[in-house]
């Protein structure tokens, strides 16, 4: 009896070893990491599972993974280190080319470009996981920390991302994305979401970054026109680091500051927010600045809703040295900074005959903010006062943005 | 035991099989890599790099650039069948086929008689299911070359014409990485050998003659059209500064930096065919670029090479702003040349 009960134990733990379908694959620290790591991303199956154990792993070499449906596990962000910081070849730390994949419980740290890079993924699952440049703020630190692009199916929960000299959690071109329980930190922009649709941003900490969170777009790119963006529940909070940015990048253009910025993007709802602690500006709504000859580009924000947010202090400390943005609200407003800014610039013939109302900008209870806009037909005559802070002729009804879901999640 | 071995090799010349310096089209063909280059049986004498029957030689008119390495190029087509002419893309190769390419280095490049110092052999199969790339790295002897699934680092050095050392990380790559430039829309594929790209004079043992001649000669082809476009060879100096710089960024870059290459988030398109300004870099703002903007503003600002992003990232060894991405530890100091020379042009 004794011994069928062996065999029956010992059946199990074969199958539970082998499962069948799926392998479990381990790797641990040790001399040869580098090529033991990049051989079993290579190996893997579809089904199977890589674990990395814990410890540090100093590697000189970008990883990168191109096999679908399989999941790269640590030990624990704190636990399993990825650690970049005698990177020779790779631009990247590491790199993901395939569809369905999850990535978990790990750290990427000191990357020599991006940390973690997603190109054309169809299903990427990063959960838990950190990336961070462990000298503080510097513009010698890699761009960005999360970097999914051209993908779709995105969800980022549970990250953390600290000192990215672009963005420290950046969605590219992308659809059907999910940013949340994450925390941005000492990156110049904390989250972006760029050229992307249907996104839901909510329950993350942006804070210390030198802008919290943004909602971009830009022109002469494969996929534009953003839209159908959520951000809700977060924290974009004393938000204070100066911009240490590269110049050339758009962020670069960034004041120290900002809470939460959105640029020339369509369908934005931004609601349940707590925004404070921003020495330049909380929210900012703006226009695509620099010239283009895209015609297929729409450089102004619309229907945009802003409603249900608990502002904090903002607009103490103005950055007037970066960019135009700051010094041009601090002359308008007199060094009287308001909440809620946006630069009323719409395109020639909606000046004149007004905005189509589906279009507009609408304001719902949002505490005592204060708002500020300018009028540009009035701004382009001197004479008379652009100003506009009127809350109230900004308010309307508020038709929120549907919920995204993605499949499996 | 003897007598087995007799009646195998009996056997193997029945079968019309040549049971030495062949090529191994079930090994060539089959599920796994092999683990060594031999058992391929490309080349009669490998250390000689002397190919077996039927791999022949080829040169591009117009080459990628490797860290000074050099490139010895094969290809085989198994008999029986033959590749075919596609317009604007390398031919299409029937399953069987494969395409090696060893990287080297001479010992002294004043001198070709002192010998090479062999790095890797990469090799293209065309399978059933498509294009596979895999990497055999050389031993120290130079007497087998072994798979290197997750590729591998060889620091070495060479004698340059000038006499000076020149000491390399050398990459060689992993599976994935081959796929960063031999990939389009997903797929693997070979990027080297358009006809248009084949199109000169090789000399072959048994004689000089046109690449694409031969390959009619040989059956490997069976035809290709009179009219194909130019290829300039980006060293020609005779060719215009234009040519030769679209030319050299068109093998370099073009592969990822275009509207379907690995790049395309970028808008920075750099293939042979792209015309708008914009996007070929002119007054173009960088979109992801972080550090590797150099705090410059724009990708190529004309006249300007000292204020364009592309002659920074050429120049760079840094592995968060250099391009390209992987491939490269070394500056290419005589492309360099060329782009600044056409940026200043502008």
């Amino acid at each position: 009896m004794k011994k069928i009960l062996l065999l029956i134990s010992a059946a199990i733990l074969v199958l539970a070893s082998t499962s069948a379908f799926s392998k479990d694959w381990r790797v641990g620290p040790s001399e040869d990491s580098q090529e033991q790591l990049q051989e079993a991303l290579i190996l893997i199956e579809s089904g199977d599972v890589l674990h990395i154990e814990e410890g540090v792993y100093n590697l000189e070499d970008g990883l990168s993974l191109d096999v679908d449906d399989v999941t790269v596990q640590g030990a624990g962000m704190n636990k399993t280190i990825l650690n970049f910081k005698k990177q020779l070849s790779g631009a990247q730390g590491f790199l993901v080319t395939s569809n369905k994949v999850t990535l978990k419980d790990f750290s990427i740290e000191n990357a020599k470009g991006d940390a973690l890079k997603v190109i054309g993924a169809e299903g990427i699952y990063m959960i838990n996981l950190k990336t961070e440049w462990t000298g503080g703020p510097k513009s010698s630190n890699g761009a960005y920390g999360f970097y999914p692009v051209e993908s779709s199916d995105v969800l980022i929960d549970g990250c953390v991302a600290i000192g990215a000299s672009d963005a420290g959690i950046y969605v590219g071109q992308s659809k059907n994305i999910i940013v949340r329980n994450s925390t941005a930190q000492y990156n110049v922009a904390g989250i972006e979401i760029e050229n992307s649709y249907y996104a839901d941003v909510y329950d993350n900490l942006a804070s210390h970054n030198t802008a919290g969170i943004l909602v971009f777009d830009l022109p002469d790119l494969p996929q534009q026109g953003g839209h159908h963006v959520r951000v809700f529940r977060n924290q974009a909070i004393n938000n204070d680091t100066d911009n240490f940015a590269p110049e050339g990048n758009i962020v670069g253009e960034v004041p120290r500051g900002t809470g939460i910025i959105i640029q020339a993007n369509s369908h934005v709802e931004v609601f349940d927010n707590d925004i404070g602690g921003n020495g330049t500006v909380n929210l900012t709504i703006v226009t695509y600045g620099s010239e283009t000859n895209d015609e297929g580009y729409y450089p102004h924000p619309k229907s945009i809703q802003v409603h249900g947010n608990r502002f904090g202090d903002g607009g103490f400390d103005p950055d007037l040295e970066t960019g135009e943005l700051a010094s041009i609200l601090f002359e308008l407003s007199d060094g009287n900074m308001p909440d809620i800014f946006w630069d009323g610039i719409l395109p020639l013939t909606q000046m004149l005959f007004g905005q189509p109302e589906d279009e507009k900008i609408v304001l719902g209870d949002n505490g005592d903010a204060t708002f500020l806009t300018i009028n540009p037909i009035k701004y382009m005559l001197p004479i008379l006062d652009p100003v506009v802070t009127d809350y109230d002729s900004f308010r309307g009804e508020i038709n929120p943005l549907d919920e995204i879901v993605i499949e499996g999640i | 035991m003897k007598h087995l071995k007799t009646a195998v090799f009996v056997l193997l010349m029945i079968s019309g099989v040549n049971p030495a310096f062949a090529v191994n089209d079930d090994v060539l063909l089959s599920e796994k890599f092999p683990r060594t280059l031999s058992e391929y049986g490309f080349f009669e004498d490998a250390k000689a790099q002397q190919p077996s029957e039927g791999v022949l030689p080829y040169e591009l008119i117009s080459t990628l650039f490797s860290d000074y390495s050099k490139k010895q190029r094969w290809v085989y087509v198994p008999e029986g069948s033959h590749a075919t002419y596609q317009r604007d893309w390398v031919f299409n190769f029937p399953v069987g086929s494969a395409l090696i390419k060893t990287f080297y280095y001479p010992l002294d490049e004043r001198d070709s008689d002192k010998g090479m110092n062999m790095m890797e052999t990469r090799v293209l199969l065309r399978k059933d299911s498509g294009w596979e790339a895999v990497s055999y790295a050389w031993n120290e002897n130079q007497t087998e070359a072994n798979i290197k699934i997750a590729g591998k680092t060889i620091n070495t050095s060479w004698i340059d014409e000038f006499g000076d050392i020149q000491q390399v990380r050398y990459r060689v790559p992993n599976k994935n990485q081959c796929k960063e430039c031999h990939a389009a829309n997903d797929q693997i594929t070979p990027i080297g050998p358009k006809a248009r790209n084949l199109n000169s004079i090789y000399p072959f043992i048994d004689g000089s003659k046109n690449q694409l001649t031969k390959w009619i000669d040989e059956e490997f082809i069976k035809e290709y059209p009179s009219d194909l476009l130019k290829t300039t060879d980006w060293k020609n100096v005779t060719a215009s500064l234009d040519e030769r710089a679209r030319s050299y960024l068109d093998i370099n870059c073009g592969h990822c930096h275009s509207p379907t290459g690995a790049a395309n988030s970028t808008g920075l398109y750099l293939n042979l065919s792209e015309t708008r300004k914009k996007h070929l870099g002119i007054y173009k703002k960088p979109v992801a670029t972080g550090r590797g903007s150099g705090n410059l503003q724009y990708s190529i600002v004309p006249g300007k090479p000292e204020e364009s992003i592309m002659l920074l990232r050429m120049l760079s060894t840094d592995p968060g702003v250099m391009m390209p991405e992987s491939g490269r530890a070394l500056t290419h100091t005589e492309a360099v040349k060329l782009i600044k020379d056409w940026i200043s042009s502008m």
